[in-house]
């Protein structure tokens, strides 16, 4: 039966990876990579690689630990704490799952192999709007020979600009669902990537295709099917970040409760205020709360995962709404020094706005929930 | 009890053969309103033949307790067998067979504090729906501060003289027997001079009065105790340690206030309850509210789920289980305006074709105030969860 709380392994898994984090990317890491202005840092993401966490979700046929989604949720989390920025989420969570729902083409094979080694970074071009909006692609893959030309813009790629090799979703015909989902290397002639300066000094970019030759090799799966590979990798993604954002709240909420605890005015610690006390209270409730929806939507994806997407969208909509309460109370309780540059409290702040709406915000999920429940 | 419970995937195909040939269609009509509740107890009128045969085939295979151990009338179901169990009901639609104070509160406490001659005596009377309990812990001056209470037991050798008053109680006027916090010891410190004592609602010096509230149904009594003879014997655990007793039990309480007991019909949407209910959701701020709803149910009763995964595995929830009290009655709150405001003017007629909603509506309103209020919980969260200062 499924279980909501952690297994043996998952439990030690979390442990070693918070005392590697602690160590090796506290928060203040984050503070050199936006000083600096790099987006992550490559020898964190090659010593990532050596810990397996790269081919969490890679079968071990292609040299990953295959540990499931369960598993790949909690190192996500555990990296939300500390705002820890890598291409876990593009690369080993979405790329991952896209390529290994086709990794019986050889192709797809030595890309697995290579995102568990540490050596190939993906980013997913999807988005054209400022919203989350895979169906309304617009984007067009135009049949040449025997291969595509693909024109158009896409937006909000994020990890874009660093990322090795693109996957590219773009329309192959009228109706619909006509989508094809494309696997081409990012510095192919045609494209021209511009860094978008983001408000959590992460990467992303906007991205232009101007005839881009493709060939029948890039597609990944099948022309016009892009969705029965894409779906799969975006709710591994939705959960991935929701679960990031799990870990955010509480990483807001643990110096908020601490500055609770040692801060005083009036003579007093303002912990000692119930009204203080009672929102601390609430916030710590809605963690909880988002925490089950997290560990219900892994189960779901490693033990049913086609019948997971309601359970996913549960998780990414609690996890915006947690969010987005925990770092605004964290500013709050915080005061003046919340607002400053200087204390940390702010970058948990603009990297939840940017968490939310990656990949669908708490209204596009509310919507997939609504239709799922026949809203 | 009928079933090989070696393994799970054979546990649930007899599961569900035993459910096809002993749950009476009418049982399987997917009720959770709280008139379709079978309380049991001496005095209790069973709405149907099908009602008194699905308690009755459910007590004799220990399944109205089924994680109670079978030797005090369970079915010594482990937290896994119980979710098959549990699942296959939800499967048919099936009522629960029995529900009760003694179920959900007493039954916990004595198996955790109870001596074996205890848990013979009182619980399988519980199973079988023979014997209805009440709570007595809230008084006129002990309500937020419960550990305050005043009502008193004199020691008089083999018995305590037993006097005060209970307020809140919740169908005392229908239960057959009270488990009560008395002050057998007025001298110590207010947390250890209190016993947990157990007694018949039939006994001398027993009255009831039923309080009208707001929905204009009377489910809580004050309760007053005149020269009420309680044996000896009558005590779980030790005398002036009852207050260990009653928090164990609260904690059961606030799990039960929290999701109706086991979570159970989260998964049915809102949107089927509002529609079976004639509302098409066409307004844009009622489809939201709904939805957020719908969210806001589905996490919470994942949440219940999640910690009894924990408490199960041997780490205890504890006060952790404050947050499920708060979450849920707060969420049942919501959820009744969300109804009310969907019915329109035909929920604010007491006999409307919205049924019982208007009395439900105004019912819920205690959720957040009884067995603690909402405040109560996030202090409890924010001092003993939190670690934040007094």
């Amino acid at each position: 039966m499924t279980n909501l709380t952690l297994t043996e392994d998952e439990t030690m898994l979390v442990d070693s990876a918070r005392g590697f984090l602690d160590e090796a990317s506290p928060v203040g890491k984050f503070r050199e990579l936006r000083d600096a202005g790099k987006a992550y840092n490559p020898a964190l993401w090659k010593q990532m690689a050596d810990l397996g966490w790269t081919g969490v979700l890679v079968p071990e046929d292609q040299g990953g630990i295959d540990m499931g989604h369960s598993a790949a949720n909690l190192l996500a989390q555990e990296m939300g704490k500390t705002l820890v920025s890598s291409p876990f989420i593009s690369t080993a969570v979405m790329a991952a799952t896209a390529l290994r729902q086709v990794a019986d083409n050889p192709r797809a094979a030595e890309a697995l192999g290579k995102i568990a080694s540490g050596d190939l970074t993906y980013a997913l071009a999807l988005d054209e709007g400022v919203k989350h909006a895979p169906h309304n692609t617009q984007m067009q893959a135009e049949r040449v020979g025997n291969g595509f030309s693909l024109s158009g813009e896409k937006t909000f790629v994020v990890d874009g600009g660093s990322a090795d090799r693109l996957l590219v979703l773009a329309r192959t015909g009228d109706d619909d669902g006509a989508l094809t989902l494309f696997d081409i290397p990012a510095d192919r002639d045609g494209i021209t990537r511009t860094a978008q300066n983001m408000i959590d000094a992460r990467d992303s970019a906007q991205i232009s295709f101007d005839g881009v030759e493709a060939t029948g090799e890039d597609v990944v799966g099948s022309v016009d099917q892009a969705m029965s590979v894409l779906n799969p990798a975006l709710r591994a993604g939705q959960a991935a970040l929701a679960a990031e954002m799990t870990g955010l709240s509480s990483g807001a909420f643990g110096m908020t409760v601490s500055y609770l605890q040692e801060r005083k005015q009036f003579g007093v610690l303002i912990g000692q205020f119930q009204a203080l006390q009672h929102r601390a209270a609430h916030l710590w409730s809605d963690i909880e709360v988002t925490t089950s929806t997290i560990a219900n939507a892994g189960r779901m994806m490693d033990e049913d995962p086609d019948n997971a997407a309601l359970a996913v969208s549960l998780a990414k909509a609690k996890a915006c709404q947690t969010a987005k309460l925990a770092v605004m109370e964290g500013v709050q309780m915080h005061g003046g020094i919340g607002m400053t540059d200087a204390f940390d409290m702010g970058f948990f702040m603009k990297r939840a706005r940017v968490a939310q709406e990656w990949l669908g915000d708490y209204g596009y999920h509310a919507e997939q929930i609504a239709k799922i429940k026949g809203y | 009890m009928p079933f090989d419970t070696t393994n799970p995937e054979k546990l649930r195909a007899e599961i569900r053969a035993w459910l096809a040939e002993n749950c009476p269609a009418e049982m399987q009509d997917g009720d959770t309103t709280a008139d379709s509740i079978c309380w049991g107890g001496r005095n209790w009128t069973f709405q149907s033949d099908a009602q008194k045969q699905w308690l009755d085939v459910c007590a004799e295979n220990g399944l109205t307790c089924p994680t109670w151990p079978q030797e005090y009338g369970g079915a010594g179901f482990d937290r896994d067998q119980e979710k098959v169990w549990l699942s296959e009901l939800d499967r048919i639609n099936a009522r629960l067979p029995l529900q009760s104070f003694g179920i959900w509160m007493l039954g916990p406490a004595l198996l955790h504090f109870g001596s074996h001659e205890q848990k013979l005596h009182y619980l399988p009377p519980i199973t079988r729906g023979e014997i209805r309990w009440c709570q007595g812990y809230s008084e006129p001056g002990a309500g937020s501060d419960l550990a305050s209470v005043q009502s008193k037991g004199e020691d008089k050798g083999d018995h305590w003289l037993v006097n005060g008053q209970k307020v809140w109680t919740s169908y005392a006027d229908k239960a057959d027997w009270i488990f009560a916090l008395i002050r057998t010891d007025k001298d110590a410190p207010k947390h250890k001079g209190i016993s947990f004592l157990l007694f018949d609602m039939q006994s001398e010096g027993v009255s009831t009065r039923p309080i009208k509230l707001i929905s204009g149904a009377s489910p809580f009594c004050e309760t007053f105790f005149d020269d009420v003879k309680v044996p000896k014997d009558q005590i779980v655990g030790t005398e002036n340690r009852g207050w260990d007793v009653a928090k164990y039990l609260l904690t059961h309480e606030r799990e039960m206030i929290s999701g109706g007991g086991s979570g159970r019909g989260a998964g049915r949407s809102l949107a089927k309850v509002l529609a079976d209910a004639g509302h098409d959701l066409s307004e844009a701020s009622l489809r939201t509210e709904a939805i957020a709803c719908d969210i806001e149910e589905m996490s919470v009763a994942l949440t219940i789920e999640r910690y009894k995964d924990q408490a199960a595995g041997g780490k205890g929830v504890g006060d952790a289980s404050a947050m499920l009290k708060y979450a849920g009655t707060e969420l049942n709150k919501r959820k009744h305006e969300l109804f009310m405001s969907a019915g329109g003017s035909e929920a604010l007629q007491w006999d409307g074709a919205t049924g019982s909603l208007p009395a439900d509506w105004l019912r819920t309103k205690a959720n957040s105030i009884e067995g603690g209020t909402s405040e109560v919980m996030l202090s409890i969260i924010s001092k003993r969860v939190l670690g934040l200062p007094g």
